[in-house]
């Protein structure tokens, strides 16, 4: 089974909807790639990003457990960062966070 | 109670969240998420709107239902921001048929596989099956089939995302609608409150067809949510889980605020968090005090018509409710103790007959 | 045919139904009840009951539920059945149509009945005439023998590699499902020959996980229609191969479109479903009177067989529709004026006479064929599209 902590990479390169031809299809328009939404950056979408304080970051994992887009990350070093790929900017991290170390701030 | 930058805190000794300048806190709980497992079964790339309560709800039940699952989902929001072709946000297999028989493809599919593993068609190991569907898709165009696959005794287990209104076609008001919400179906103006009904108990309409586990669940409470689908999905037989889904876009509410406003759902007792188990009512989360229905009502701008007497009566009714689910409660628990007490009677006296008729 | 791998038994063809999904040792069924169809899901659960069939019975909590149960059931790669009637149908035909996109071969038996109102349990074809664009292949049987054999196709052609569309068999309601025929009953080693296990191309299980019912944007929407209309054309041939894998193993051939005494036939009569029967006796006395009459019988009526029909109606003058389902508002039969649009254009096509009939299982007997013949024959002009007949409705 896959683990899904980062960004599949495909086999093949991903067709979008109007790229695909009526014989492209699978019977049934059944989806064989797991997790394809990956190909999609929602991080587009954002107009405001969350940034950590590591110095007032506790590690505690509330940012990561919280974000409706899996798009909060553990780094190597047990901090925390937003994958920008994915992040929508909502907001939710930063004020959930324990010790208020995550600021939002305007995309630029 | 609200600190000193205007946020509601769950109460003294709750711990967070935190302003600077404050120390940090003791509560070693604090921490519980790094043990949580980091498998994600449910994809970023999805395109559910900025703080989508249901999205955060279904990441946590995958995390509990782990990967041998098998997921269907009603037409509805989580349908549409996570399969628009070619894209799909699950690693897991999963199904969408229509609108109103999440429970029957589900039904189908537990028939299926009990049928292929016996007849050797399909490796001999358990596969469960998780049914998603809208508070729509379940209290009102879905709940026949919802009951006749509860009725059957399907092993399944069925989550509601409960955000309170048809959101995906555009907030229009369902069974699940609070009163005095205001939808655009329901819309509070000159001549009305908006919703003019109290919400379908859907938890109590599940738990009426005595199936063995029911329970409320909120993703505010990670924990608690976990293990909730984990105990349904590990019970033989129909389990319910009703999931509170904030919804900043149909409520109005600030995006940042989902998690803090289904806190405070639990906290003002509009929604409880409980287990029926085999018909037993366990109040999981009894606050010490509840906190005042406005605390909730103000950060919803889908309530900001009612009047502080609307919200007094309303407040009044969710009390009521709170109380005679408390009640219904610890009347369980006594019961509970009463007939193994009643029970153990019965054993000795048949002890007692059975030496008595050996000598 | 050996003659030893097949059997002569007097059985209501219901339970001939039930016999022939219990041979082909179905995974799930899902049973809602309705008139006149219950005999067929009365004598499955009698089955499993008795442990004759290993199969999960679902009793479903309506025919909506029921073709759901075969979906979810399909897509898990279980072998299902279901079957229904006219309101059952309407009830259900929201996921039909999704069933055939889908590309599950689930096989429904639908004993015809009228649709309400007002309501009637009784046999005409209006229910499957409302889900023509189903998208699912559509078979018609005419007597008890039928009726069993074309349930071992259903299941043969749906689940093909190269097919995967579901298949509706079409029982005309009570006349083919209450009534008691002498059957030839084909041992279970001839169907086993017949018809493999079912090996799905995708199915719902974690080992291999798919997504299934992904919405259409429309970006690709028109090419994910095309792709299903493309598919459902090319299921022709195999339809065509199973029926001839049939004949070749019990000797009965089946065909897409039948004909009887049409050599030199003036005017064709045009059936479908159990009334050919009764045509082709009604045929025999009128040749026996010298009159120049046959018939044509469809029996694959989706996909349609439109160069089939063509050839066989080719050089006759005047082709009398039965239809048993009134299309309000437009053509008036529904069949009539799918037959008027295959020969539309077409040189030397017979004229095209559109009479309703048998509504709601009315009786029609040999004297009324005749009477239509003779209809036809003192017609001066050729009827226009909207020129259909109610047969025998009194004033």
């Amino acid at each position: 089974m896959k683990k899904l902590e980062s960004l599949k990479e495909a086999v093949t390169p991903f067709r979008q909807a109007h790229e695909i031809g009526w014989r492209d299809f699978e019977p049934g328009f059944v989806l064989t790639e797991v997790a394809s939404s990956g190909h999609y950056h929602t991080g587009d979408w954002r107009s405001r990003r969350p940034v950590w304080d590591e110095s007032r970051c506790i590690q505690c994992g509330v940012c990561w457990i919280y974000c409706p887009d899996m798009a909060v990350r553990r780094k190597p070093d047990g901090y925390f960062e937003a994958n920008y790929d994915y992040c929508k900017g909502c907001g939710i991290c930063a004020r959930e966070c324990v010790t208020q170390c995550i600021r939002m701030e305007d995309e630029r | 109670m609200t600190d000193d930058q205007g946020m509601t805190t769950c109460g003294p000794g709750c711990g967070w969240p935190k302003p600077p300048g404050q120390p940090l806190p003791a509560n070693l709980n604090v921490y519980v998420s790094n043990l949580i497992p980091r498998e994600e079964y449910f994809a970023a790339g999805h395109r559910g709107c900025q703080g989508c309560g249901l999205a955060l709800a279904v990441r946590l039940a995958l995390k509990a239902a782990g990967p041998d699952v098998i997921v269907v989902t009603a037409t509805g929001c989580l349908e549409i921001i996570t399969t628009p072709l070619p894209y799909t946000a699950w690693g897991v297999p999963w199904i969408h048929v229509a609108f109103e028989n999440t429970a029957a493809t589900a039904s189908g599919i537990e028939a299926a596989l009990k049928v292929l593993r016996r007849k050797g068609r399909i490796p001999d190991r358990k596969v469960r099956v998780l049914a998603f569907a809208g508070d729509g898709g379940t209290a009102d165009i879905g709940l026949q089939a919802l009951s006749g696959a509860l009725e059957r005794g399907h092993d399944l287990t069925y989550i509601c995302l409960d955000n309170e209104a048809y959101m995906n076609t555009g907030v229009q008001r369902s069974g699940a609608t609070p009163f005095g919400a205001s939808t655009t179906t329901s819309p509070a103006g000159r001549r009305s409150i908006g919703q003019q009904t109290w919400k379908k108990p859907m938890p109590a309409i599940a738990a009426a067809h005595n199936i063995p586990y029911v329970a409320t669940a909120n993703p505010s409470y990670p924990f608690d949510f976990i293990q909730k689908v984990r105990r349904a999905m590990d019970t033989e037989g129909p389990a319910y889980i009703h999931a509170y889904s904030a919804c900043p876009t149909g409520w109005r509410s600030a995006t940042d605020l989902s998690i803090h406003i289904g806190r405070l759902a639990t906290e003002t007792g509009v929604f409880p968090l409980y287990e029926v188990v085999r018909g037993r009512h366990i109040l999981n989360y009894d606050p010490p005090v509840l906190q005042p229905l406005k605390e909730y009502l103000r950060l919803q701008p889908r309530f900001r018509h009612l009047t502080d007497d609307d919200i007094a009566r309303i407040e009044a009714r969710v009390w009521r409710e709170y109380e005679a689910l408390k009640r219904r409660a610890e009347f369980d628990a006594k019961e509970e103790k009463r007939l193994k007490r009643e029970e153990a009677r019965v054993r000795r006296l048949a002890r007692a007959r059975a030496k008595g008729s050996r000598e | 045919m050996n003659p030893t791998l097949e059997r002569r038994v007097g059985m209501e063809d219901s339970h001939a139904i039930a016999l022939a999904v219990r041979q082909c040792n179905v995974d799930v069924v899902a049973a809602y009840p309705i008139t006149p169809q219950t005999h067929i899901v009365e004598k499955l659960a009698e089955m499993v009951a008795n442990g004759e069939l290993d199969a999960e019975f679902v009793p479903v909590e309506s025919e909506h539920s029921a073709m759901t149960v075969c979906v979810g059931a399909e897509a898990t790669g279980a072998r299902t059945f279901t079957c229904t009637s006219s309101q059952g149908l309407i009830l259900m035909s929201e996921i039909v149509y999704i069933a055939s996109a889908m590309r599950l071969p689930c096989v429904m038996v639908l004993a015809n009945r009228s649709l309400s109102g007002p309501l009637s349990i009784w046999c005409d074809h209006s229910d499957v005439m409302s889900i023509r664009d189903c998208g699912w292949i559509q078979t018609f049987a005419e007597n008890g023998q039928e009726v069993y054999d074309l349930v071992f196709h259903a299941y043969r052609v749906a689940e093909m590699p190269e097919v995967l569309t579901p298949v509706i068999l079409n029982v005309d309601g009570f006349y083919l499902t209450h009534v008691v025929e002498s059957l030839l009953v084909a041992d279970q080693e001839v169907v086993d020959r017949y018809l493999p296990p079912y090996r799905p191309r995708y199915a719902l299980h974690p080992d291999r996980a798919v997504t299934m019912g992904a919405y259409g944007v429309p970006e690709l929407f028109t090419e994910a229609k095309k792709a299903q209309d493309e598919a459902l054309r090319a299921t022709y041939p195999s339809i065509v191969k199973a029926w001839q894998e049939w004949g070749d193993l019990t000797g009965r051939h089946y065909h897409p479109v039948e004909t009887y005494r049409t050599e030199g036939a003036r005017v064709l009569l045009f059936t479908m479903g159990s009334i050919g029967q009764t045509a082709m006796v009604a045929v025999d006395a009128m040749r026996e009177q010298g009159w120049p009459v046959g018939l044509v019988k469809l029996r694959l009526w989706r996909p349609f067989p439109h160069e089939d029909l063509r050839r066989a109606v080719a050089g006759a003058e005047h082709l009398v529709v039965l239809d048993r389902a009134v299309s309000f508002g437009g053509p008036g039969g529904p069949v009539a004026s799918e037959v008027r649009s295959a020969l539309y254009g077409q040189a030397g096509a017979p004229v095209v006479h559109d009479f309703i009939v048998g509504l709601a299982g009315r009786d029609v007997a040999v004297p009324d064929f005749e009477a239509m013949v003779r209809e036809v024959l003192a017609r001066k002009s050729a009827p226009r599209h909207e020129d259909y007949v109610i047969y025998g409705a009194r004033e």
